[in-house]
């Protein structure tokens, strides 16, 4: 009987469930899904992570490459990343040239990194105006089941974190790049940036962490990426209800927890991993 | 058929006299306005901020695809055309953030299985680019006559190195600062519609700027306001 209401009314639905203060899935309005992380899983890639949000799960996997720095800004690299929604991961994607949620989330992504100066890109240069790295890294999304933002910036980072380039040094002589395999470094990576994401109902609930169902039913999304000393990389919300001042405080103090949480959790799949 | 309506306006606040580099929460760059411009859409406004230009056209409610249809509203689409080049995955993020904004406040059930088409070129760009489309598609909406249960306009603010606020930056402005926020806000009661960030800030600032977004809202509500009038009266 519970079904068919759904299926008829899935808002009066789900608004039964609000009144009494939790959710379909059994979670308190600010409780998050079980965040699991997997570091490393891609033995060809020089980095990768695979995250799951309880059931989005996100692999993102990178490769580093040569290339010549830009001409404007000769001591830099690249970092290059691109989201990928499949249509495994839900019906609503179709294959073929990416849609719109894909080519936002990229241009989320690309934000973050920008913003939040992640890697500096000076790191990445080899040989001033001749030789840079660039990082290519590729987030594909197994399983959309809602909050695809938090999924990407954690597997971002977890995957930024486990890559290992090898030193290059250039033979004077030749003016060829020798790489040095055996000698393998990780990247300098300056912050942690967290991204957490809300769904507004009715104009005045917020709920944290929403699933694909609840976003479906959301009148407006907000996205909060946070780095360890509190300062915000990106307040991305495209629309939807009005949020007053006091309202986006409440998301910055939920956005500083979930932080410390997360951060956890990195430290303790980096501590455990063997090292090579 | 009424002809175009032009209208002029400088928005200053008590201190300010000069668009331009002011100190913190100060004047606002020189606005223009011009409605029913084009004659083919059903509604058009060009918007001048300082030498930013966007050139806006609304058709709708008008005939929608089976595929795109939603059985109890009008589906939105916002196109925006950049001034060179093919458009790419950044104006795909601002359409995104800009159809949001206007589901958010055009009243779409009142046309249920219809399609309302926002079509915006940037015509020059000169700082705040993102907050002149909003402020244009508004106006351009307006004039269309599309049902809406608000207003909304658009504000960037930019911090430099030092925390000083400057809002309507200019683009050597906006290149120089540390963090650029540019917000949406409803005319109803100043609600935080849509909100994009580029840059590091701390949670202070982003309260101190959304204050003063706040407060320049005002004038731009008051300019539509005069904009408006201004044409309906002649006629």
């Amino acid at each position: 009987m519970a079904a068919g209401f759904k299926t008829v009314e899935p808002l009066e639905y789900f608004r039964r469930f609000l009144k009494e203060n939790c959710r379909p899935d059994g979670r308190e309005l600010g409780e998050f899904r079980t965040t699991t992380v997997n570091i490393g899983s891609i033995s060809t890639a020089d980095g990768s992570a695979l995250v799951k949000l309880g059931n989005t799960t996100v692999i993102c996997g990178i490769k580093a490459e040569f290339a010549a720095p830009p001409t404007d800004a000769p001591n830099k690299g690249y970092v290059v990343p691109n989201v990928d929604l499949p249509p495994l991961c839900s019906s609503r994607f179709r294959s073929g040239p990416p849609g719109e949620e894909a080519q936002v989330a990229s241009q989320f992504i690309a934000d973050v990194i920008e913003n939040s100066q992640i890697i500096q890109k000076e790191d990445l240069c080899i040989s001033p105006g001749k030789l840079a790295w660039v990082l290519y890294c590729d987030l594909i999304c197994l399983d959309y089941d809602g909050n695809i933002l938090d999924a990407c910036t954690f597997a971002l980072l977890a995957a930024l974190k486990n890559v290992q380039l090898p030193e290059v040094t250039i033979n004077e002589e030749t003016a060829l790049a020798e790489v040095n395999l055996k000698k393998q470094s990780y990247l300098n990576i300056r912050t942690h940036p967290v991204a957490t994401s809300f769904a507004v109902f009715d104009d005045t609930l917020l709920i944290v962490d929403p699933t694909g169902e609840e976003e479906h039913l959301a009148t407006g999304t907000l996205t909060v990426v946070m780095d360890e000393e509190g300062k915000l990389c990106c307040l991305h919300k495209p629309g939807g209800s009005g949020l007053t001042g006091a309202k986006l405080q409440d998301c910055m103090s939920r956005a500083v927890t979930r932080h410390k949480e997360v951060k956890k959790l990195m430290d303790e799949v980096i501590k455990s991993m063997k090292p090579k | 058929v009424e002809g175009a309506m032009q209208t002029d306006a400088k928005i200053r606040t008590a201190g300010g006299t000069e668009p331009g580099p002011q100190g913190p929460g100060c004047s606002l760059r020189h606005f223009a306005c011009e409605q029913n411009l084009l004659s083919r859409p059903d509604g058009s406004a060009s918007f001048l901020q300082g030498d930013t230009s966007i050139l806006a056209g609304v058709y709708g409610p008008a005939e929608v695809k089976v595929s795109k249809e939603i059985f109890n509203k009008a589906t939105l689409e916002v196109i925006l055309r950049p001034k060179i080049g093919l458009p790419g995955v950044a104006e795909k993020s601002r359409e995104r953030l800009i159809r949001n904004t206007c589901e958010a406040v055009v009243l779409g059930t009142l046309h249920p299985r219809t399609s309302i088409t926002i079509v915006l070129q940037v015509v020059s760009d000169a700082g705040s680019l993102l907050a002149c489309c909003l402020n244009a598609a508004c106006i351009a909406l307006v004039d269309a006559g599309v049902p809406m249960r608000a207003l909304f306009c658009g504000v960037t603010c930019a911090l430099d190195s030092d925390g000083t606020l400057v809002l309507d930056p200019t683009a050597k402005q906006e290149k120089e600062a540390r963090a650029v926020l540019t917000f949406a806000l409803d005319s109803v009661d100043q609600k935080l519609l849509m909100s994009t960030t580029k840059g590091l800030y701390s949670d202070a600032e982003l309260q101190q700027c959304l204050a003063a977004a706040q407060a320049a809202s005002q004038h731009v509500f008051r300019f539509y306001r005069e904009s408006l009038q201004r044409r309906y009266s002649k006629s």
